[in-house]
């Protein structure tokens, strides 16, 4: 196994998009930025005149041998960072990063931790960030066959990337997207239930690796309803996204 | 570190010496695991320690009467989140290794589920390491590890294994799941021993 030693470097914020109406996109330009596998997470980093520093961790969205780091960050209102990188950030400010970070919630077409049939990712809220990269990844990959991805979110506007992911299901890639509380036309409305995520996916036989990423009370009935249905634990890889 | 961010100033300005470097607080109490949560029962756990000598096994009921204790501690998450004084009750290391002989310096902690970490046996004794069942007066949720987690409160708190099921003592500091997957060896948070 190759490994990228993460560094802190200082990347320049080039593009700020409204990604819901509470997140916004942020993309990076990071010089020096070895490069991430799909479904990686890097840290953030800010520094006060006094000296004095917040971190958090975020996942990256892109992928792949650039300089260019794509983040979709939520806002919690309460919190330190996320305030900071939504409302105050803006075009042309440094950053800095730390990364990429993390081995094991991530996808490559071959070499270490690869897959060879069929996996699903399964997103809830946020959780769809470091599933586009990966998505992306099988998708550039010509793997897209094997792949399947399920979205929960509460409303169409709180869908991120909802373009990206049209753009892969325009070319192929299998999308099931749930819609908690309110949905488009001709969609039901509803929380995921262990009877519509059986419906939704391949047989536990079949599938070789699930994605499961999202808000930890989402990750754990996800995770508890794949147990149940038959899907070996270590088939299963889960990121959680804490309340700090 | 000459570094500042443009517009930061920071909402925690009084900040908490017990606070290490990088760190927030949180009130709440975030989960984070590599997959599902295992479900253990208690009449179907046991707790092992390998040695070059053999294994000593105990069941819930004989390991929990080795003798509990209960302490406060403050516990760091390698993902940037600190929380204050936890009440944790569970049985110290110190204890668990009272009849243990071993010439070796180095643990690898097996967990209900397939995870490892790799430890120093250092850093678990001289009442700094325990296995605990309770949290906040509360027996351990399966989601934070329960029915039983070590609990290393000075080291990042991947170190303190979920589900732990074992220990088998090495000669060597071989790196366990999490650290093969990035993770620093040690995980001291007040030097910041984040990731290698």
């Amino acid at each position: 196994m190759t490994r990228i030693r993460p560094a802190w470097l200082v990347g320049t914020v080039t593009e700020i998009l409204d990604e819901t109406p509470t997140a916004k996109r942020i993309v990076l330009d990071v010089p020096g930025w070895p490069g991430n596998d799909a479904g990686s997470h890097l840290d953030i980093r800010l520094t006060a005149p006094d000296g004095y520093q917040a971190s958090r961790a975020y996942s990256i969205a892109s992928y792949g041998p650039t300089s260019r780091v794509v983040l979709a960050v939520d806002i919690i209102p309460t919190g330190e960072v996320s305030p900071f990188l939504t409302g105050e950030l803006r075009v042309g400010d440094p950053l800095e990063v730390h990364g990429p970070l993390g081995a094991y919630f991530v996808w490559k077409p071959q070499g270490f931790g690869a897959t060879t049939g069929p996996v699903q990712l399964i997103g809830g809220g946020s959780g769809i960030v470091p599933l586009l990269a990966i998505a992306q990844a099988a998708a550039d990959a010509g793997r897209m066959d094997d792949f399947r991805l399920l979205s929960s979110v509460r409303t169409p506007a709180d869908q991120f990337f909802d373009a990206e992911l049209d753009a892969l299901a325009a070319s192929g890639l299998r999308i099931d997207r749930i819609y908690t509380r309110q949905a488009p036309e001709g969609f039901p409305t509803g929380r995921l239930t262990r009877e519509s995520l059986a419906a939704a996916i391949p047989d536990p036989a079949t599938l070789e690796r699930t994605y499961v990423c999202g808000p930890t009370p989402f990750v754990e009935a996800v995770a508890d309803w794949l147990i149940d249905l038959g899907h070996q634990p270590g088939t299963i890889r889960t990121e959680r996204f804490g309340g700090a | 570190m000459s570094f500042i961010t443009r517009g930061f100033s920071g909402r925690g300005r009084e900040r908490d010496p017990r606070l290490p470097p990088g760190q927030s607080l949180v009130e709440d109490w975030p989960v984070l695991s590599a997959g599902p949560t295992p479900d253990v029962p208690t009449d179907e756990w046991s707790f092992s320690i390998r040695t070059e000598n053999g294994l000593t096994q105990w069941t819930w009921d004989e390991f929990l009467a080795l003798g509990v204790e209960d302490v406060t501690v403050d516990i760091h998450c390698v993902t940037h989140w600190t929380k204050l004084d936890m009440d944790w009750r569970g049985v110290s290391l110190d204890t668990v290794f009272q009849n243990i002989e071993t010439s070796a310096d180095y643990v690898m902690v097996h967990s209900y589920g397939g995870y490892t970490t790799n430890l120093a046996l250092e850093d678990l004794l001289d009442g700094k390491a325990w296995v605990a069942t309770e949290a906040e007066g509360e027996p351990l949720d399966p989601e934070h590890g329960g029915p039983a987690r070590l609990l290393v409160p000075a080291l990042y708190f991947w170190k303190s294994a979920k589900w732990v099921r074992g220990l088998v003592m090495s000669e060597n500091d071989e790196p366990g799941f999490w650290e093969q997957n990035g993770y620093h060896m040690h995980g001291d948070p007040w030097t910041e021993e984040r990731y290698w």
